[in-house]
């Protein structure tokens, strides 16, 4: 790794992202990493390494990693962090700024199709519908064109 | 009805959790509140936050939205729902120039958000409304028999700003108090507080399963009866893939998987069909058999 490969801008880039804000207070104290239940499992996920290297401005390594799609969102880190950085919140920012470069994972261009298209992650139908009335639970509508919409605008 | 609220079912809840849906609805209604679905609720924007903060933000918007103009305050079933939406509550209410754009927006689909509503979770507004002496007093079938795990799972109680602080993440006892008004007993177990790893599920199965699993040995370990838990997809991962968790950690599990309100409404005297114990995917045969009818 040599400095010319490094972007210094990356950290503020992060920090400009909502959520991102609180990047520049942590001081490596490790205790995301050790709160992380996805850590304990697999090492390619260290949230404490991760905030070093956009501190570093690794950026096109963290970015095309695929470790930066592993967290599972629980907030433990964020629960913990004695200086209020919240890793959960940073890693969102990060995920989002490899999402607007075409780096988006996978599953969520699914996700983001199927709700386009039916307002909701599972297509609802009528034989569902038909279920649910036999239980007295209300019918529910099928699609919803809204979320496509806003979904446009974001 | 005066006790009404929305209610927010969320995506996976109409089609794989209608146990929880319809007993969650049978019990809040022996305590005269009604649970009305809102036909305009969609998606509350959590599952696409890695994608895009702002979709999630006007998706969740949109159904605060929703609710603002039916005048109701929103109880979720889904924990990821309960707090992505209170989380959004909390912003829009907190931050005008946010709210001034996220309506700018909304305005393309004819909503706004004003007074965003109180948004809760549905085991918080049992637990804050009505309460494990309540529902003690009304008990008509003690499961004094059952040992039951607690799974609390992350969004109920995480980010615990966007709940108001409402209870102490590291350590949890809500759905446990509820539980114990039953008369059952609430076995401990090693880690009982970590995630089930549903949310990797579609991004990396192996950790996925993986997390799934040391918990689930853990509580097959402690020897309960079944699994209790408050989120539709915690119930994706324990109920629909036991069996991949089991073969991926090499361990036989068989654990019964019930939703929070299915094991309340059965000792309050609501009827097993309507509690439709038989609609997961590992039946707790044991409370089956104990309310078949005659």
């Amino acid at each position: 790794m040599t400095i010319s490969k490094t972007d210094p801008n990356f950290k503020h880039e992060v920090a400009a992202e909502p959520g991102g804000e609180a990047i520049k207070y942590c001081f490596a104290c490790g205790t995301c990493t050790a709160a992380c239940p996805v850590r304990a499992i697999d090492e390619r996920y260290n949230p404490r390494k991760i905030i070093r290297m956009i501190l570093l401005g690794l950026r096109d390594r963290v970015l095309e990693s695929d470790f930066i799609w592993l967290c599972s969102t629980c907030y433990s880190c964020e629960e913990r962090c004695p200086q209020d950085v919240s890793f959960a919140e940073i890693i969102t920012a990060v995920k989002n700024i490899a999402a607007r470069e075409g780096k988006l994972h996978p599953a969520y261009v699914t996700q983001l199709e199927l709700l386009k298209q039916f307002g909701r992650l599972y297509e609802l139908e009528e034989f569902d519908n038909k279920k649910r009335a036999k239980m007295g639970l209300a019918e529910l509508k099928t699609t919803c064109d809204e979320v496509g919409k806003l979904l446009e605008e974001s | 009805m005066e006790n009404k609220y929305a209610l927010f079912l969320g995506c996976t809840i109409p089609l794989r959790g209608r146990q929880y849906e319809k007993s969650a609805v049978e019990v809040a209604r022996l305590f005269g509140a009604e649970l009305e679905p809102q036909q305009d609720f969609a998606c509350c924007g959590f599952p696409i936050k890695s994608a895009t903060r702002e979709g999630t933000l006007l998706l969740a918007a949109r159904n605060l939205a929703v609710a603002e103009e039916a005048g109701l305050e929103v109880l979720a079933l889904c924990s990821s729902c309960a707090s992505v939406l209170a989380e959004t509550a909390e912003e829009l209410a907190e931050d005008d120039d946010l709210r001034k754009k996220v309506n700018e927006k909304l305005a393309k689909v004819n909503r706004k958000v004003e007074r965003p509503p109180r948004v809760r979770h549905f085991a918080r507004w049992l637990y804050e409304e009505i309460g494990p002496e309540a529902i003690k007093e009304k008990v008509v079938a003690p499961l004094a028999d059952f040992r039951f795990a607690v799974h609390y799972g992350c969004h109920y109680l995480k980010p615990s700003w966007a709940f108001h602080d409402a209870e102490d993440p590291e350590a949890p006892h809500s759905i446990g108090e509820l539980l114990r008004a039953t008369g059952a007993e609430v076995v401990e177990y090693a880690e009982y507080k970590k995630c089930c790893g549903g949310a990797l599920l579609g991004i990396d199965a192996d950790i996925s399963l993986a997390m799934a699993g040391e918990k689930l040995s853990r509580v097959k370990a402690a020897g309960s009866d079944a699994v209790v838990l408050v989120c539709p997809f915690c119930a994706v991962m324990y109920d629909d893939n036991q069996k991949k968790i089991a073969a991926h950690i090499e361990q036989e599990l068989d654990l019964p998987v019930l939703f929070l309100p299915q094991v309340l409404g059965l000792a309050l005297g609501l009827s097993a069909k309507d509690m439709q114990l038989k609609l997961a995917k590992n039946k707790c045969e044991k409370l089956i058999a104990a309310f078949a009818e005659p």
